[in-house]
């Protein structure tokens, strides 16, 4: 996979911190290889909505890469219930399902930002760098290299 | 089935596949079929239900999909295992999600409803109404199935049509 600049917190230069969540393993680990080539560090993951919010409030990721299509609570209804109990959540939807009113409806309830599956490395990490704005500081340090 | 109802398959199909795999997809011919589709090996099925309803296949033997487990997970997989069902259900998520995406945009509305696993052993049954169309895509990871039986749904579609307000 390709490497990336490493994205670090600005407080602490520390990897930025991902909740996963998609009901689909494969994609879990998919998207936990590209958030280990961005220099990043899983700290969670969660297989439907419900998990999610459990998970966020014990992680307190920096950031969270969501599925919309999931069994027992949707993406979206989970954007709604992290983002009223944590309205700093940095929350991006991750999802194959792009139309209109999907994302309108996950913006609309707080998330920061949309991406299509299947997921482009380069095209995630630029949505990240973005969604994380001014809590990250790129490190001018050699490429991360992950081993597939 | 209207060759306008197909071709969102065809294209997000054909794109999903050169992006997940890196590399060009080349599609085969389209035949029809009333028979009931009956898999090669691993073989995803996506129902939808709405203004369009009907149901997709897509289906690999099982040599194609551990080539294209192996591809997508970014190592070798080596036996016939869970990661190999779950990538082709993801992979089947992705074509159609795009599929949906497409044909959302011409102003369908329509479910779609999780992935379920067939087996060569067992015919994918559906509606004897429909016509099946079969295509399929070669890659670099092996030949690739997909197999769309579908309709239009016109009262779902009726009930939505706004009625104009008097002036």
């Amino acid at each position: 996979m390709k490497s990336f600049t490493p994205l670090t917190r600005k407080n602490d230069n520390q990897p930025v911190r991902y909740l996963v969540v998609d009901d689909s393993v494969f994609a879990r680990k998919n998207l936990g290889r590209m958030i280990e080539s961005f220099g990043g560090e899983v700290a969670g993951e969660a297989g439907d909505g419900c998990t999610a919010i459990t998970e966020y409030a014990r992680v307190k990721p920096d950031i969270v890469l969501m599925d919309v299509t999931m069994p027992q609570m949707e993406g979206i209804e989970a954007v709604e219930r992290i983002v009223r109990q944590n309205p700093d959540a940095r929350i991006v939807m991750v999802s194959s399902v792009g139309y209109q009113d999907n994302i309108l409806a996950a913006l609309q309830k707080g998330a920061r930002h949309f991406v299509q599956k299947p997921v482009k490395p380069d095209v995630l990490y630029e949505i990240i760098r973005y969604v994380l704005n001014d809590d990250t500081a790129n490190v001018p340090a050699a490429p991360v290299e992950v081993r597939s | 089935m209207k060759m306008q109802l197909i071709q969102p398959f065809i294209s997000a199909a054909d794109c999903v596949l050169a992006t997940a795999l890196e590399g060009p997809a080349k599609i085969g011919d389209l035949t029809m079929d009333q028979e009931d589709y009956r898999p090669r090996g691993y073989a995803a099925r996506i129902s939808i239900h709405g203004d369009i309803e009907g149901r997709i296949v897509v289906d690999m033997t099982s040599e194609t999909a551990l080539r294209v487990a192996s591809a997508l997970s970014g190592q070798q997989v080596e036996a016939a295992d869970e990661t190999v069902r779950e990538t082709v259900h993801e992979l089947a998520n992705m074509m159609i999600g795009n599929a949906v995406t497409l044909l959302n945009d011409h102003g369908y509305q329509f479910k779609v409803l999780p992935p379920e696993q067939h087996t060569s052993d067992e015919p994918v049954q559906s509606k004897s109404d429909t016509e099946e169309l079969a295509i399929f895509f070669d890659t670099s990871c092996g030949r690739i199935f997909l197999s769309v039986r579908m309709r239009y749904n016109l009262r779902e579609r009726a009930n939505r049509v706004p009625v104009p307000a008097l002036s």
